[in-house]
């Protein structure tokens, strides 16, 4: 190791113990809370009666706190863009077929029998959003690893650009318009009491808020495919 | 308990900071750079925990009458829950910028591209 490379690695340990002195003394001043604060009581004491969502947190997300989570999937819709434009500038169109090492038999044979299963699975996640741990985000990102699994035993696979595209535009597009829907039949936009709250814990349940999880799941799995598949098609380096 | 994952979140930023600040390959960085990610997103779940509390969910434990006295904090949850998904965001933006990187330079090594030193 040259002494250049020396003094710049004991500058950032300098720099790390200033951080971690910093973090010692929020942590050992940490003392924990004994009652929700008003904000938290306020969802506690409210979700049930006002939204019907079991999940305090989806409630959270996508009635009371609705419009930040159209400006979260409005960000990853950035990224996922970007994503696709950064690595299309300069893209080959006349590629040769790469040679690419075997996958396995066992790889293969699972992800074939895997990846419906697993898409499943993320469907039922972002169903069942407002009654249980998980929701459309979650969902969207196991639809997507689903993906991942198709894409790590057959690399050369191509999946269709015009059915992501599709599915994450109507999916953006019928949030949207839920949302308005909320503007003139409810309390205000993205308001999930457009449909009635049946009873607390069933399936159909909590206005629409299984409806717009569920197009939010199909969103984000849609975006984070259309990442996977941009990363995977760019050519050999 | 808290503590504990608290100081694990803590930990787990200090080690991606000196990942990021001592690794000259971009994939490296990148890949400390999610673990500091890990790491806030820990220390405000961790915030959020209120002891012998459970999670924010409504059954027939915890019923809707009772939810104030027996539920940790979901506000904390909801913005973790944000941050995860903006930080796949972040790190598939990065991941594209290594390659097209790569692809100028064939190097992933940082100190070799000095553009914008002085």
């Amino acid at each position: 190791m040259t002494g250049k490379s020396m003094i710049k690695r004991f500058l950032a340990l300098l720099l790390l113990a200033g951080i971690g002195a910093m973090f010692a003394s929020l942590l050992l001043a940490y003392v924990p809370d004994t009652d929700l604060n008003f904000t938290a009581r306020y969802y506690a004491e409210n979700t049930a009666s006002d939204i019907g969502a079991a999940n305090i947190v989806t409630a959270i997300i996508v009635t009371y706190r609705g419009l930040d989570t159209l400006g979260e999937v409005t960000v990853l819709f950035l990224a996922s863009g970007i994503v696709g434009l950064v690595l299309s500038f300069g893209r080959k169109r006349d590629s040769t077929p790469r040679n690419l090492v075997p996958v396995g038999e066992l790889l293969t044979t699972a992800s074939q029998h895997l990846a419906p299963v697993i898409m499943l699975l993320g469907v039922y996640v972002f169903v069942n959003g407002h009654l249980t741990p998980g929701g459309g985000f979650q969902g969207g990102a196991i639809i997507a690893s689903g993906m991942l699994l198709l894409l790590l035993s057959d690399p050369l696979k191509r999946f269709s650009h015009t059915l992501i595209a599709t599915v994450e535009s109507f999916s953006g597009i019928a949030y949207i318009a839920l949302g308005l829907i909320g503007l003139v039949l409810a309390g205000g936009f993205l308001d999930s009491r457009i449909l009635p709250n049946g009873i607390l814990g069933e399936l159909i349940s909590a206005g629409a808020i299984p409806l717009i999880y569920s197009l939010i799941g199909l969103k984000v799995g849609a975006e984070f495919s259309s990442m996977l598949t941009s990363l995977s098609e760019t050519e050999d380096l | 308990m808290i503590y504990i994952a608290m100081a694990t979140g803590f930990l787990l930023i200090l080690i991606g900071f000196y990942g990021a600040l001592t690794n000259r390959n971009l994939l490296r960085m990148i890949v400390a750079f999610s673990i500091a990610d890990t790491g806030v997103n820990l220390v405000i779940i961790s915030v959020g925990y209120l002891p012998g509390r459970t999670a924010p969910i409504l059954d027939t434990t915890v019923t809707a009458a009772a939810a104030a006295t027996r539920i940790i904090d979901p506000v904390p949850q909801a913005l973790v829950l944000t941050a995860i998904v903006i930080g796949v965001g972040i790190t598939a933006l990065m991941l594209a910028y290594a390659l097209k990187l790569y692809e100028k330079k064939r190097t992933l090594d940082i100190a070799k591209f000095t553009e914008l030193k002085w």
